[in-house]
């Protein structure tokens, strides 16, 4: 017999794009003027899905569209989808911070929201008066915390501080006091966002460990909603992946932890069709992938591995000397290295007709953590002519690691720095 | 069947409030956060400050200072028996409970979205919170007008009191439900549109002048019976006289005038809790 403790039936939520304000008015009295004569909102019909990265016709955009899902008490939901998916609005709407457009969720428990620590904590107070008001914001009495007091405050491991203002905190201790505030929090549900980022080693053990007691101890219905994926497969029991505001899985968390990867390795690997190929006159590109270092197609590549980069091209007219180019871009499009093919035989020697696959193998221990983009060029030497020079043709995640071979080491820290090489120390 | 299959829910969340709903069941259960933050207002805006509380008293003894220099002495308002500075300290008393109980609430979405964007609580705990800070800080203005009633009788001013000051505590329920109120109306707005900010800025200041605060209520329609109206129709130029009736017993109470108060008290508290309703729900997406 199923126990459900929550279910969603159908939540969509709207927003509308680009500034409010302009219009809003007219908008407004719009609306109110259908609503009177008993149609139905004007607005609700139009509206995009979510794709950041399509213009779209409408000025109303669909968050989420059409979420049902159920959840049984005492189970684990891992909420996991790439950035702008719609995790945080369905976040936003659990925690009631903000209302669906349509549809509803219906609880039999309380829920509380750790969706971003120190929510209300007062500069100005002391860390034992922010317990209070914290503990009371995420929905605890006095009582209640004043029962817990000892165990936050012990848990939290700012005993010395405990009477001076936050504000003389540094980030490390107060994102301590208002997790500990929340971990003692006692809810049938409790909904988590990303906290983990944050704190050192031990204290990031010590917030899995609690989360694991809230889960399997206590029993408690847990959502969470996170990027690290080694954390949604050990906590969670069950997982929904979303995309574009749409559920398109809901089951076994590794079944949904592998859709989600799935998904992303369409950036390691690109195939053209002849109208659409980057070429010249006696060129053009078939393919490209990021590969492992078992020759697999492969988007998130471990910190310590080298990782090949392999492009397929198209000889259409021989008689062409010319060389290969590569370079790289981080995320934030900071042009991290470029790369000529400086002997390669095609300088030399013209190549026949055919298709020629081109490796760049980039060595492990050099990028930092992180998402990266890669271009492809022709050139000629002699005079130096660039044929052309495509951008973000494929990308490749860089993982780090703990461990003693890593640039990183045991420090679990944040480790800045666009490159991570492991240096020689003398 | 199991009978946790039926429709036992806790609590659904749906797109929409009812019409008043006002969930006194949840707001007692946040009982302990509403006292809280009466706690963190009173304490954190004198923090780090050298006279701390004191600022409290400074402002209203200097308005009442200049008041009594500008209005009495040189525009030359009579008073009565009265010494000028008791009679503005009192209307400014009460003036000061109602603009911070309505200046307070009015910004209530705006300056607490950070806090709304995450976590859930009843919205109407914080602006109760600022009117009961405001109480509280009305009652340490209240002890030195205590303070100089009683110095100013030793000095041999005619004071006397009557019965009617045991009305005075629902006189000034009436003045922060009234703030209350407004405030709640005008902060729903401002999550939508931002020019109202503006408008209560200069606006209160405004409504002090035809609010008897400086005059008794009887000069008004002695000197401009024109327009003698306008104070006549504003229901706070009531609740300010009243009160000097009430303390310093001076002037006369209008119980027509105390009841229209009252009517449109109610009203306002209601559509303000009606619009705060509406928009609690979804302001996050529009502030």
């Amino acid at each position: 017999m199923k126990d459900i403790i929550l279910k969603a039936e159908n939540i969509s939520k709207q927003y509308r794009l680009g500034q409010v304000g302009t219009g809003t008015l007219s908008h407004d009295l719009n609306r109110w003027w259908h609503k009177i004569r008993g149609k139905e909102n004007p607005y609700l019909k139009i509206g995009d899905t979510n794709d950041r990265s399509t213009k779209g016709t409408s000025d109303y955009v669909w968050a989420l569209q059409d979420i049902n899902f159920e959840v049984e008490r005492g189970e684990v939901l891992g909420i996991i989808g790439k950035n702008g998916a719609g995790k945080s609005t369905l976040l936003k709407i659990l925690s009631k911070v903000t209302a669906p457009t349509t549809g509803g969720i219906k609880s039999r428990g309380r829920i509380a929201s750790l969706l971003e620590v120190g929510t209300g904590f007062n500069g100005e107070m002391t860390g034992r008066e922010n317990i209070f008001l914290n503990g009371a914001i995420l929905g605890m009495t006095k009582k209640e915390i004043t029962s817990k007091l000892d165990e936050i405050i012990e848990f939290s491991g700012c005993e010395r501080y405990i009477d001076t203002p936050v504000k003389r905190y540094s980030s490390g201790m107060t994102v301590r006091l208002a997790f500990a505030v929340a971990a003692f929090l006692e809810p049938e549900i409790l909904v988590v966002d990303e906290v983990l980022a944050v704190g050192d080693a031990e204290f990031q053990k010590k917030a899995i460990g609690k989360m694991q007691d809230i889960s399997k101890g206590e029993g408690r219905t847990v959502l969470f909603v996170s990027h690290n994926m080694a954390a949604v497969k050990s906590l969670c029991t069950k997982g929904i992946v979303l995309e574009h505001g749409k559920v398109i899985f809901e089951g076994n968390v590794e079944e949904a932890v592998n859709k989600y990867f799935d998904d992303e390795k369409q950036f390691a690997q690109k195939e053209w069709n002849i109208e659409s190929s980057p070429k010249t006159n006696f060129l053009r590109l078939l393919n490209a992938k990021v590969l492992n270092e078992n020759d697999e197609l492969e988007l998130n590549h471990s910190i310590t591995n080298f990782i090949t980069i392999q492009f397929t091209y198209e000889i259409l007219e021989e008689g062409n000397t010319f060389t290969h180019g590569f370079n790289l871009f981080n995320n934030e499009n900071i042009h991290i290295l470029s790369s000529h093919d400086k002997k390669s035989l095609t300088l030399e020697q013209a190549p026949a007709k055919g298709i020629y696959s081109k490796k760049i193998i980039i060595p492990g221990n050099l990028l930092a953590e992180g998402t990266y983009s890669c271009s492809f060029a022709i050139m000629r030497y002699n005079p130096f002519v660039v044929e052309f020079h495509e951008m973000d043709i494929v990308g490749f995640n860089v993982i780090d690691e703990f461990g003693g071979d890593t640039a990183r080491g045991n420090y679990n820290g944040n480790f800045p720095g666009i490159v991570r090489p492991i240096l020689n120390w003398k | 069947m199991d009978s946790k299959n039926t429709n036992d829910w806790l609590f659904e969340i749906t797109p929409k409030n009812k019409f008043f709903s006002l969930n006194f069941k949840e707001i007692w259960q946040y009982r302990d956060l509403l006292m809280l933050f009466v706690k963190r207002d009173i304490i954190t805006v004198y923090k780090q400050t050298v006279l701390g509380p004191l600022w409290y008293l400074i402002q209203p003894l200097f308005t009442s200072i200049t008041f009594t220099i500008i209005f009495n002495n040189v525009a030359g308002i009579k008073t009565g028996s009265i010494p000028p500075f008791l009679f503005n300290l009192a209307g400014i008393m009460v003036w000061n409970y109602f603009t911070a109980c309505l200046n307070g609430t009015s910004d209530t979405f705006k300056s607490n979205a950070s806090i709304f964007g995450k976590v859930y609580f009843p919205r109407i705990i914080t602006p109760l919170s600022i009117v009961i800070s405001n109480l509280i800080k009305f009652g340490i203005q209240f002890g030195i007008f205590i303070f100089f009633y009683i110095f100013f009788y030793f000095q041999g001013a005619d004071l006397s009191l009557n019965l009617s000051i045991l009305f005075f505590p629902i006189l000034i329920a009436f003045m922060g439900i009234l703030g209350l109120g407004l405030g709640m109306t005008i902060s729903s707005m401002v999550t939508k549109y931002r020019d109202l900010n503006n408008l209560v800025g200069f606006g209160v200041q405004l409504l002090m002048y035809i609010s008897a605060v400086m005059y008794p209520m009887e000069l008004i329609k002695e000197k401009l019976p024109k327009f003698g109206w306008i104070v006549q129709y504003n229901p706070l130029a009531y609740v300010i006289e009243t009160s000097r009736y009430m303390l310093l017993n001076i002037g006369n109470i209008s119980i027509l005038g105390l009841l229209y108060t009252m009517i449109v008290t109610i009203a306002v508290f209601f559509i303000g809790l009606l619009i705060f309703n509406r928009t609690e729900k979804s302001f996050i997406d529009t502030v």
